[in-house]
């Protein structure tokens, strides 16, 4: 009864979980691709799509996918042996309990006709399987807090994740030790299927069970003499051994069963047996009632993406990928993000990260906080400027898209999203850097005005504070109360104004009015830091315009560091914004 | 010869792959084998951590930005980030073959100035603690085109030719990060280079005489300052195609890119224009040692290149 209602209490909430998670997969709008998708568009866009796939000979590439891929997880494989090998613990082990053990109703009992929990095979492997999924466990464990892998973040859902796998296997194997002692559960099955009404024959039974299969027994006690032990063997040999393995079967179990000995009888008089099976099928439905809401959902997701991953890499190049169904497939893929860390071990920003601190630098880290993005839980201002640092500080080396284990495309999430982001607002410096030459690749995907925005945006902060410049009639007024910072190169000073530099600059000679285009040309910035005016310095346009091509400082007689000190007046700027 | 690791940066396995496979092909050809660097993140179990992101034995798993897009902003993550492959280079012994001309001006940029500051090179060795690694200064960086010069050398090039281009003018395009600052890139003169014209002769082919030969491909504005970009590539293109050249020459991703990619899309906006493509430079090379079109990536250009062909004798 209690079962019955608790069980379906579950399935109802993870059915209508699932249902929600799916919906979402088509109303969550990530990044700049799906601006323009609606909801039905997307359904209609995908089933057609999925349609076309599993009525075609394309249904082979899902085929291959979900063995190699989702079976035997050779991506996982791929990057590392360890972590297959727990991953493929957990994963077989817990599918095969789910399906032989869980499901035995619906499963085992149809397949096999000779099924009954307490005879062999179906008794040994469910504790084997197990002892699998908690082997896994330990080396989820062990990768997280000892071994402690680099850039590897455990977050409250991952320890979800392996708190709930742990309970639910120790109190499935601590329920069928005690079982293994449990007097109770001893008369209950000789009432049940022996049928035994003599009390002298029981107690036989009774002592053969406690001498040979660790049954902790209120009523006889070692040592037996032989002749009990011989009735029991009998009465044991007539009515329990054709439906029950010996105990030493259930390995896990029976090791447990002698730890509790001791307190065993006292533990049955409890009823400690209906405990831990109340923890054990509340932690079972609890996990499958969390689990839409959980990272457990990648069961269902990363094979998804995993999948879509396969297809996706056989259209390449044949056809343009659509909106609607590429928008539907990042709404899911941030579902199926298992917070594994293989991209953020692999990142090339990593120093970066290791050197700003920003976490959001990493994929990983991104891949969280997009998901509460899409869910509508924005981010606050300053946690929203490190979230657009974090996606702007990325190589595009798209190394994160090879390796990760649920083929999650993380390059084009990143392209969609960075420019959705950037456009919202704020100024951030990196996009004056080579980190926007990606961007500058794929420009003519967006449309001229929106795509050139936020690069002006941020320019006005950085640059342009030299109005006193553009006013021949206003004398600049020279700042004695400014510093150079010691972070400048102090070589400006050797500058005597010979313009080699500016003479030599291609940014220079590509505008018939250079001082309109760019500001201040190179020379005028060192006079500008000779005279102690770094603002003014810093707000030329030029700094930002430098090709970095050290024409200049090749050529400048003085050895004036001018490229050097243009990189470095840029810093000072990328700090400023930064702070602002 | 000392071993060479290949830094491949993160444009061309992204973006040029075919200028690591013509590369590596070359090379091979060549007899230089460079060695796959493992992970030493932990020594226990280090075979665990034997990735491979790209195929053949290219192993870039342990490398990582070479800091060149963060030395605008934050120059420290610039040097730890560039400092952090050396790192990885000397600890495993080998030195260093750079494809790309930025990653190579990067790398060398932080090796000069952990050289020419102790307390520097301190401060950052104690950033690089955590992953386990400590840079001394034992590691060559080298650009492909140094190695092919001055290890493998000219006169053993012209050996292993087996077929030349004949009539065929190359525009060889240096990239600036390779030959400035010149007191720290050593890679050739930086007013009058011939390192690169060198080795194009070598195939058969003229290397052309033209006036922005040395200089910006334009590639570092691009995605900041687009028409900039794109203008200075124009200039460029136009002098190239005055002088006569069929192909420009590059030997850096960016470079390429720009004269490949963009050209591309520039050309598609612009029906006056007159494009000249670029062949990589062991693309170029390959095809006179014999190396299949497929192995070198030709089909993998943006611009049909597959027309140079026509000129091997």
């Amino acid at each position: 009864m209690v079962f019955n209602v608790l069980l379906n209490a579950s399935l109802i909430i993870f059915a209508a979980g699932l249902t929600y998670k799916v919906a979402t997969w088509f109303y969550y709008r990530v990044g700049i691709t799906a601006e323009d998708t609606s909801i039905v568009g997307r359904i209609i866009a995908v089933s057609r799509h999925v349609l076309g796939i599993v009525l075609s000979e394309r249904i082979l590439i899902l085929f291959k996918a979900f063995l190699l891929d989702v079976l035997l997880q050779v991506r996982i494989l791929k990057q590392d042996k360890l972590r297959w090998l727990m991953h493929m613990l957990i994963f077989w082990g817990f599918m095969l309990l789910l399906l032989m053990h869980a499901l035995d109703d619906i499963v085992s009992r149809k397949l096999f006709s000779g099924y009954y929990s307490t005879v062999n095979p179906y008794f040994f492997l469910r504790d084997f399987f197990g002892v699998m999924v908690l082997a896994g466990v330990g080396i989820a464990l062990y990768r997280r807090f000892i071994l402690k892998v680099p850039r590897l973040k455990t977050n409250a859902m991952d320890k979800y994740a392996i708190i709930i796998l742990a309970v639910i296997m120790l109190s499935g194997l601590l329920l069928e030790g005690l079982r293994i002692t449990s007097h109770s559960e001893f008369m209950y099955m000789v009432n049940d299927y022996a049928g035994m009404g003599d009390e002298q024959e029981i107690l036989a039974l009774e002592s053969y069970w406690v001498e040979k299969y660790g049954l902790a027994s209120p009523n006889v006690r070692p040592p037996f003499d032989s002749a009990t032990l011989d009735a029991g063997r009998s009465a044991h040999e007539m009515n329990c051994m054709d439906c029950h393995a010996p105990a030493q079967w259930a390995f896990a179990s029976f090791a447990v069963a002698g730890f509790l000995k001791p307190v065993a009888v006292i533990l049955d008089k409890i009823k400690g047996t209906d405990f831990l099976w109340y923890v054990h099928i509340i932690a079972c439905f609890f996990g499958l009632a969390y689990l839409p809401f959980s990272k457990m959902l990648h069961i269902f997701t990363t094979p998804i993406s995993l999948m879509a991953r396969a297809i996706s890499e056989d259209d390449e190049g044949t056809s343009a990928p659509d909106a609607a169904i590429a928008s539907t497939r990042q709404a899911m893929e941030l579902d199926a993000c298992t917070h594994c860390g293989t991209c953020s071990l692999h990142c090339s920003a990593m120093m970066a990260y290791e050197v700003k601190g920003n976490e959001y630098i990493l994929p990983s880290e991104k891949m969280m906080v997009l998901k509460r993005v899409a869910s509508g839980k924005e981010p606050d201002a300053a946690e929203m400027q490190a979230v657009i640092e974090g996606i702007y500080l990325c190589t595009n080396c798209d190394r994160c898209t090879v390796v990760c284990p649920s083929g999650i495309n993380l390059k084009d999430l990143w392209i969609n999203v960075r420019e959705d982001l950037v456009r919202r607002g704020g100024a951030e410096p990196l996009i004056l850097s080579q980190f926007s030459f990606v961007r500058g690749l794929n420009r003519h995907k967006f449309d001229g005005q929106a795509y050139a925005e936020p690069v002006e945006r941020v320019r006005k902060v950085v640059a342009g504070h030299f109005e006193s410049l553009n006013n021949p009639e206003n004398p600049i007024a020279l700042n004695d109360t400014e510093t150079t910072p010691e972070s400048v190169d102090p070589t400006f000073a050797y500058c005597f104004s010979c313009q080699n530099c500016s003479t030599v600059c291609p940014v220079v000679g590509n505008y018939e009015d250079p001082q309109e285009s760019v500001g201040l040309l190179p020379h005028q910035i060192m006079c500008c830091l000779g005279l102690g005016m770094v603002e003014m310095a810093k707000g030329a346009s030029m700094v930002y315009d430098c090709v970095t091509c050290y024409q200049c400082q090749e050529h400048c007689p003085q050895k004036v560091k001018v490229a050097d000190l243009l990189y470095q007046l840029r810093n000072l700027a990328a700090k400023d914004a930064n702070a602002a | 010869m000392k071993n060479y690791t290949m830094f491949l940066g993160c444009n061309i396995p992204a973006r040029v792959s075919q200028y690591a496979d013509a590369a590596m092909a070359v090379l091979r050809k060549l007899g230089v084998e460079p060695v796959n660097i493992r992970s030493f993140y932990f020594p226990m179990i280090a075979p665990y951590y034997s990735q491979h992101v790209s195929a053949d034995n290219l192993d870039t798993g342990d490398f990582n930005c070479c800091g060149y897009p963060m030395r605008n902003t934050d120059e420290l993550a610039f040097l730890v980030s560039a400092t952090k492959n050396l790192a990885v280079a000397e600890r495993a012994g080998t030195d260093i073959l750079v494809l790309c001309k930025c990653c190579y001006g990067s790398l060398k940029k932080a090796e000069y100035m952990l050289q020419e500051d102790n307390a520097l090179k301190k401060d950052i060795n104690g950033r690089l603690k955590g992953a386990g690694l400590k840079y001394e200064g034992n590691v060559q960086i080298r650009h492909l085109l140094s190695v092919l010069y001055h290890e493998i050398g000219v006169s053993a090039l012209k050996k292993k030719v087996s077929s030349k281009f004949k009539k065929l003018n190359i525009a060889t395009h240096y990239g600036c990060h390779a030959l400035r600052p010149s007191n720290i890139t050593q890679f050739d003169n930086p007013v009058a280079p011939t390192l690169f014209d060198e080795l194009v002769t070598v195939t058969g082919a003229s290397s052309v005489d033209w006036n922005t030969r040395l200089e910006c491909c334009g590639a570092p504005q691009m995605g900041i300052n687009d028409k900039l970009s794109m203008d200075l590539t124009r200039k460029k293109l136009a002098d190239a195609a005055q002088s006569g050249a069929d192909y420009l020459c590059t030997a850096c991703p960016y470079c390429h890119i720009q004269f490949d990619t963009v050209q591309q899309q520039m050309a598609a906006s612009d029906p006056d224009m007159q494009p000249v493509a670029s062949i990589l430079y062991p693309q170029l090379l390959g095809l006179c040692l014999g190396i299949s079109e497929k192995a070198l990536g030709i089909h993998l250009n943006h611009l049909d290149i597959t027309g140079v062909k026509s000129f091997l004798s």
